[in-house]
């Protein structure tokens, strides 16, 4: 992170960002979670930088949480469903606060509290151990409705990608949400339409998405928003206030390796090393587009 | 004989959802079999049928957890050992949440509906989940204690439970102390007898007193954590185990028991009943256990042959 971002992090501590902010602090977190990938030659590029904005805007916009105390009963909640995209998720709790940025390079090694899928249990702010696909929606069902029992009202947020969409669980848990309709409790999905073999559309398609959530039951988002423009992100949020029916289900048009272009869209880039040579040619895009973003605060 | 355990079970599940409110209860379309309906029925609020899906029972479940609920799962127990192990393990286990998993309908007393849905693994998988404890209750009493027992750990525990009305043994002094339980002292021969099947080692050492053997009879509920001392102890003293269990050998309690002893480098004679790897069929459930070797008689005639009497 480069001083104007720290700084604006410093300033804007505890409060909600701005778009213009949110985007320069995404372009930064993604500089950043290609940093550590490379460093590292381990962990999952594509599907973390596609929801560089999504997340970004979530915890510096959105989410009620308090670093120093990440157990909060009242806190909101977030499970990273797709669980691969680890790095993203250190990312922005690291530079919430919920631990040091110096722990980020430490990603994956033996004993570092960032494992290689998100764990509850090692690492301050993590509210759901995730890895295996397909398991968020049915736990965001369980942490909303206990929120419905104790009479609190924070909210759940589940992130997933395709993988998670095209397991059964997932639709289990759809219908099962649909019953019960817990409040406050928001099915979010990073769109990229790559998994991990190649395109969605080739290994197990999942249009007409939004229909199915309407066939479920859902209350679905009236559109597609753009997954990596944060003012169509934080519409996104004013969509999920504007009434009181629940689940709600948004999908974000997204691009997986975004930002570096010729890792974006391609399957290849969900999990491979980045290794020296794409480094050295990605980089100076993702310095540019920082460039780009912070011209704009 | 006493009331079918999952009788005794659905009806505790109840009586402690008045006192305790952190008590969730959750089944998969088989509250009517598993009698988690008692619980549903008496508080509607904390009770959530999921549907014949068995992987999003247990996702729920957890969430639940997470807030300071203590879930109650139910589902027949080879649905739930199988069909939502990934959630089981990466879930409930990895991130060690106080969960009771009752699996119903264990072993072969689904006698008639076959081997489908007679659950002969369940033991071995979740004996192998890190953080989890397991217990076989060997009858409705202890199935009732076992709940009262796993509702007070911070961990996930199973609990394995039967269909079927059937006999009892003497209630034990401190169930929750996870010691072996001695249902009768002898000398001979240690019979160490997991589940439903520790009343039939009971009549078995009858059988035995009238040839002059005189063995010891072991009711082991607890299958993680095992009571390794308490087994050896008898070992030592009688020279001979059986194991006894309505599972599968392959992996299940007897293996926990030669887990448990082979560390303590013991000498001793061994054999082990229970279902021969192999899929089981339908029948009913007497005949079908006698046809495995889980009766009075059989165990008795097993325990003569290891004795070469
Ligand atoms: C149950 C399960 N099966 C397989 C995998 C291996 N896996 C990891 S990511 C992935 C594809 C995920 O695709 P998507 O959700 O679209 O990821 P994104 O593009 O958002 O990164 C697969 C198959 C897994 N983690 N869990």
């Amino acid at each position: 992170m480069d001083d104007t971002l720290k700084s604006l992090l410093a300033e804007k501590k505890g409060q909600s960002l701005s778009a213009v902010e949110l985007a320069a602090l995404a372009a930064g977190f993604r500089l950043e979670m290609f940093d550590v990938l490379h460093s590292r030659g381990t962990g999952h590029w594509g599907g973390a930088s596609s929801a560089a904005e999504i997340t970004t805007s979530l915890y510096f916009n959105r989410m009620n949480v308090d670093p120093s105390n990440p157990a909060w009963e009242d806190r909101d909640r977030f499970i990273l469903s797709k669980g691969h995209a680890s790095m993203n998720l250190y990312t922005i709790l690291a530079y919430k606060g919920f631990f040091s940025p110096e722990d980020l390079p430490g990603f994956r090694t033996l004993g570092s509290h960032l494992q290689g899928h998100p764990s509850m249990k090692r690492t301050p702010g993590v509210d759901m151990s995730t890895g295996a696909l397909g398991h968020g929606l049915s736990i965001g069902v369980g942490m909303a409705l206990a929120a419905r029992l104790s009479g609190k009202k924070h909210w759940t947020y589940v992130l997933s990608g395709e993988g998670c969409l095209n397991e059964g669980q997932t639709w289990e848990a759809a219908m099962m949400a649909a019953k019960y309709r817990p409040e406050r409790l928001v099915y979010m999905i990073d769109y990229n339409g790559v998994q991990l073999d190649g395109t969605s559309d080739d290994i197990m398609p999942l249009n007409p998405l939004a229909d199915k959530f309407k066939a479920f039951g859902w209350n679905v988002a009236p559109k597609l928003y753009d997954g990596h423009d944060t003012k169509s992100l934080l519409e996104s949020y004013d969509w999920m206030d504007s009434d009181d029916v629940w689940p709600k289900a948004v999908i974000y048009q997204t691009v997986k390796g975004k930002g570096v272009s010729f890792m974006e869209g391609k399957s290849a880039w969900h999990g491979a090393p980045i290794d020296i040579d794409s480094y050295a040619k990605g980089r100076p895009e993702l310095l540019a587009d920082i460039e780009k973003k912070e011209a704009a605060l | 004989m006493s009331v079918a355990m999952r009788d005794a079970f659905g009806a505790k599940l109840a009586e402690l959802g008045k006192t305790n409110d952190k008590i969730v209860v959750l089944d998969a379309d088989v509250s009517s079999s598993t009698k988690s309906a008692i619980f549903g029925k008496a508080f509607p609020d904390r009770f959530f049928n999921v549907g014949v899906a068995e992987a999003n029972l247990v996702g729920v479940a957890a969430g639940l957890a997470t807030a300071g609920y203590h879930p109650v799962v139910n589902a027949f127990a080879i649905f739930l050992a199988l069909k939502s192990t990934d959630q089981i393990r990466n879930v409930f286990c990895y991130n060690h949440l106080p969960i009771v998993i009752a699996g119903a309908y264990g072993g072969l007393s689904d006698s008639f509906d076959g081997a489908s849905h007679q659950s002969i693994t369940d033991i071995a998988i979740m004996r192998a989940m890190p953080n989890m404890e397991v217990i076989v209750p060997a009858d409705s009493r202890q199935a009732e204690l076992a709940l009262e027992y796993a509702l007070q750990q911070n961990t996930p525990v199973y609990i394995r439970l039967n269909r079927n009305a059937m006999p009892s043994v003497p209630e034990p002094a401190n169930f929750a102390s996870k010691k072996v339980i001695v249902l009768k002292e002898g000398k001979d021969v240690t019979v160490a007898a997991n589940g439903i099947t520790a009343a039939m080692a009971n009549d078995a050492a009858v059988l035995l007193a009238a040839k002059g053997v005189d063995a010891e009879i072991l009711s082991i509920p607890f299958v993680k954590p095992l009571d390794g001392d308490g087994l050896a102890a008898s070992v030592a003293k009688t020279g001979n185990l059986v194991t006894v269990e309505e599972h599968t050998v392959v992996g299940g309690f007897g293996s926990a028991c030669l887990e448990a002893l082979a560390k303590r480098k013991m000498t001793y004679a061994f054999d082990a009943i229970g279902v021969e790897d192999r899929f089981t069929e339908t029948g009913p459930y007497d005949e079908l256990l006698a046809a495995y070797g889980l009766s009075a008689e059989s165990i008795a005639d097993r325990v003569m042959k290891l004795l070469n009497k």
